[in-house]
């Protein structure tokens, strides 16, 4: 019976097909201590080349703030660790396991990537809790969702996180009504709900004023250590306060990267930036 | 709701047992009536559903409804027999004159009711699904879904007046006899009907509030105002896009099998482009992103609708235009944003005062 004998062969009791076995995304692996690697990565829009050979690696529990000029290409970056554009060559991993540029943007934030972006955006017709509660990390399908109750703990998560962000007073308001800085404030919020490895913030001090800028600083400054928060700013008094090491881009690729007092003083950073003065120093 | 119930109840009573001459009695004419505009309102909600609450203004909804319709239809056909003009026990009166020899194979089955019933849920969803999976898959947003679904209910309704398509051609399907071997045309089961419509929009809105309060509808809030954000918080927006726009096409098709037994008619105009935006006005004029509201609006154009006919049958058009242009202009909110705002004002009032 060489037919039975097969199927037997094909199908013993302990055979667990391929197929059968649950995909599990593999695990964020930080073992070699760098958490984000870019290498190689060009993109291009038309013919111009915005992000050119650019390298990058942030560590495990790094703040890193990234400058530049106009047009450097900082928010492109930003886009191409998020998902939203993908480059035309270069690689890039997160961790040593998880290939950033076969995710999508929903994969990559429930890998750990939260983005801030440069405008404020919440839900504006939702109130304060709602939109912490959205971000909240958890099953986000379909069905779980339709189905989902705040448990205590994640209630308790949520005023934890309202109380970081200073919005105590305000956790029934809708988010439309709140000002500029405390929309940046809550969108920040909302990145901590998500319980991020890496957060990518861009802009957060822009618009705020001195007192929040500094309590902005205190909290980013704070948060690493125990995840790594990548900082794109213009504002370099800010950069100054929080920066530990500074990464300068300039036309795609870095220029420069290092402390801040070493890279102020690095001559190809100040014929960048003094360049554009003199720049606007002709117009004017 | 509890409007609902009442009316659910009260007009059927009032037309069966109250005497044709007593001051209370409802007429069927006057009970079939209400009983469309109850599935004009269930359309209406489910254009809510996705244009209020996701966002998506939806040009094509008639589809989904028209689709239920034909469904309904097609049962209602098969249950003629051989009581047609030709007399045919094998096949619709169309088909007849046709010179058709056999039944299509997509009109098999459709003598079961359940089976019936199943197809009004399965067909207009199945529609969504696939049409939703391409265009949310590809990002189509904006402007350019709303013409994707004009252009969908256009192609469907040149398909559907055509006499090869097997569904009647422009005269349609009608000439119906009985439902669930009840006659249409008797006064009980027209108010079976129509307390199937009050049942079936209790129904829907209920799944629909459902849905809306659920963390699920307060991402589809988020979806329509901040679609990136929503993204990179880690929500799958076309998932959320795809399953709520399948869940509103199915209840589109509910509406439509409850609405032709009692007009008696299903014909490709349903599919008009015209009728779809009709729909989307409904909505604007109740107040978008309310449930109550797309109800409201519902039965309040339809009957502006044939008041309107009936006392100015060369100016209703522009009435019913300047209804319009009077909601756009003075009320955002709609018809229940304006009796909110009302509320609010007079509940303040006094406080105002002291």
């Amino acid at each position: 019976m060489p037919a039975l004998e097969k199927i037997r062969a094909f199908w013993p009791r302990d055979r667990v097909f391929d197929f059968l076995i649950p995909e599990s995304p593999p695990e964020l692996d930080v073992t070699h201590g760098v958490i984000l690697y870019l290498e190689g990565i060009t993109v291009s829009f038309g013919g111009f080349k915005a992000i050119d050979h650019l390298s990058l690696y942030i560590d495990d529990g790094e703040l890193r703030c990234i400058i530049g000029p106009n047009g450097a290409g900082k928010t492109t970056i930003m886009d191409i660790i998020t998902g939203k554009t993908r480059p035309d060559a270069g690689s890039a991993w997160f961790g040593q396991h998880l290939n950033l540029l076969k995710m999508s943007e929903p994969e990559i934030a429930r890998a750990g990537i939260g983005r801030k972006f440069q405008k404020p955006t919440v839900f504006e017709n939702h109130s304060v809790a709602d939109n912490l509660e959205l971000a909240m990390a958890g099953d986000k399908r379909i069905w779980p969702i339709l189905m989902a109750k705040p448990s205590p703990t994640q209630q308790d998560q949520i005023e934890a996180i309202v109380e970081t962000i200073g919005l105590k007073t305000k956790i029934k308001a809708p988010a439309g009504a709140l000002s500029h800085g405390q929309k940046q404030w809550l969108e920040i919020g909302m990145l901590l709900m998500q319980n991020p490895k890496l957060l990518l913030v861009d802009e957060p001090v822009a618009g705020m004023t001195q007192q929040e800028t500094e309590r902005t600083a205190e909290l980013l400054i704070s948060l690493a250590g125990t995840r790594s928060v990548v900082v794109v700013e213009h504002d370099m008094d800010f950069v100054r306060s929080i920066a530990r090491k500074v990464t300068v881009l300039h036309q795609g690729s870095v220029l420069a990267e290092g402390r801040m007092d070493e890279v102020q003083n690095n001559q190809a950073v100040i014929e960048v930036y003094l360049g554009e003065e003199k720049c606007s120093a002709l117009k004017n | 709701m509890g409007i609902l119930l009442a009316v659910g109840i009260l007009v059927p009573l009032l037309n069966l047992t109250v005497s044709t001459a007593h001051p209370l009695h409802v007429s069927t004419y006057t009970m079939t009536l209400l009983g469309k505009y109850l599935c004009y309102a269930l359309l209406a909600m489910a254009v809510d559903m996705v244009w209020g609450y996701l966002g998506i203004l939806s040009l094509g909804h008639g589809v989904f409804f028209a689709l239920g319709g034909y469904v309904m239809g097609m049962y209602l056909m098969r249950q003629i027999g051989d009581r047609g003009v030709y007399g045919n026990a094998l096949l619709p009166d169309f088909m007849v004159f046709l010179n058709w020899k056999g039944l299509p194979w997509f009109w098999h089955g459709f003598d079961g009711f359940w089976f019936a019933m199943l197809m009004v849920l399965v067909v207009p969803g199945l529609l969504a699904l696939v049409f939703g999976w391409f265009a949310f898959r590809s990002r189509v947003t904006g402007v350019y879904l709303s013409i994707m679904t004009q252009a969908l209910t256009y192609a469907l309704m040149l398909a559907f007046f055509r006499n090869e398509m097997g569904f009647g051609g422009n005269n349609g399907l009608t000439d119906f006899k009985d439902i669930l071997g009840f006659s249409l045309q008797s006064d009980h089961t027209r108010a079976g009907l129509y307390v199937a419509s009050v049942i079936a929009l209790a129904l829907g809105y209920t799944s629909c509030r459902w849905i809306t309060t659920s963390r699920l509808g307060k991402l589809a809030t988020a979806i329509r105002d901040q679609e990136d954000r929503a993204r990179f918080i880690g929500y799958r927006v076309e998932d959320a896009k795809l399953w709520i726009f399948t869940f509103s096409a199915i209840l589109a098709g509910i509406a439509g099998a409850l609405y032709v037994p009692q007009v008696g008619i299903i014909n490709p105009t349903e599919f008009a482009p015209l009728a779809s935006i009709e729909i989307v006005i409904w909505v604007a004029v109740g107040g978008r992103a309310t449930l109550y509201g797309a109800v409201v609006g519902a039965v309040i154009i339809n009957y502006a609708k044939s008041f309107l006919t009936a006392a100015f049958p060369d100016a209703w058009l522009f009435g019913l235009g300047a209804l319009f242009v009077m909601v756009t202009l003075f009320l955002p909110h709609g018809l229940v944003g304006m009796a909110r705002h009302t509320y609010f004002s007079r509940k303040r009032a006094p406080h105002a005062g002291t």
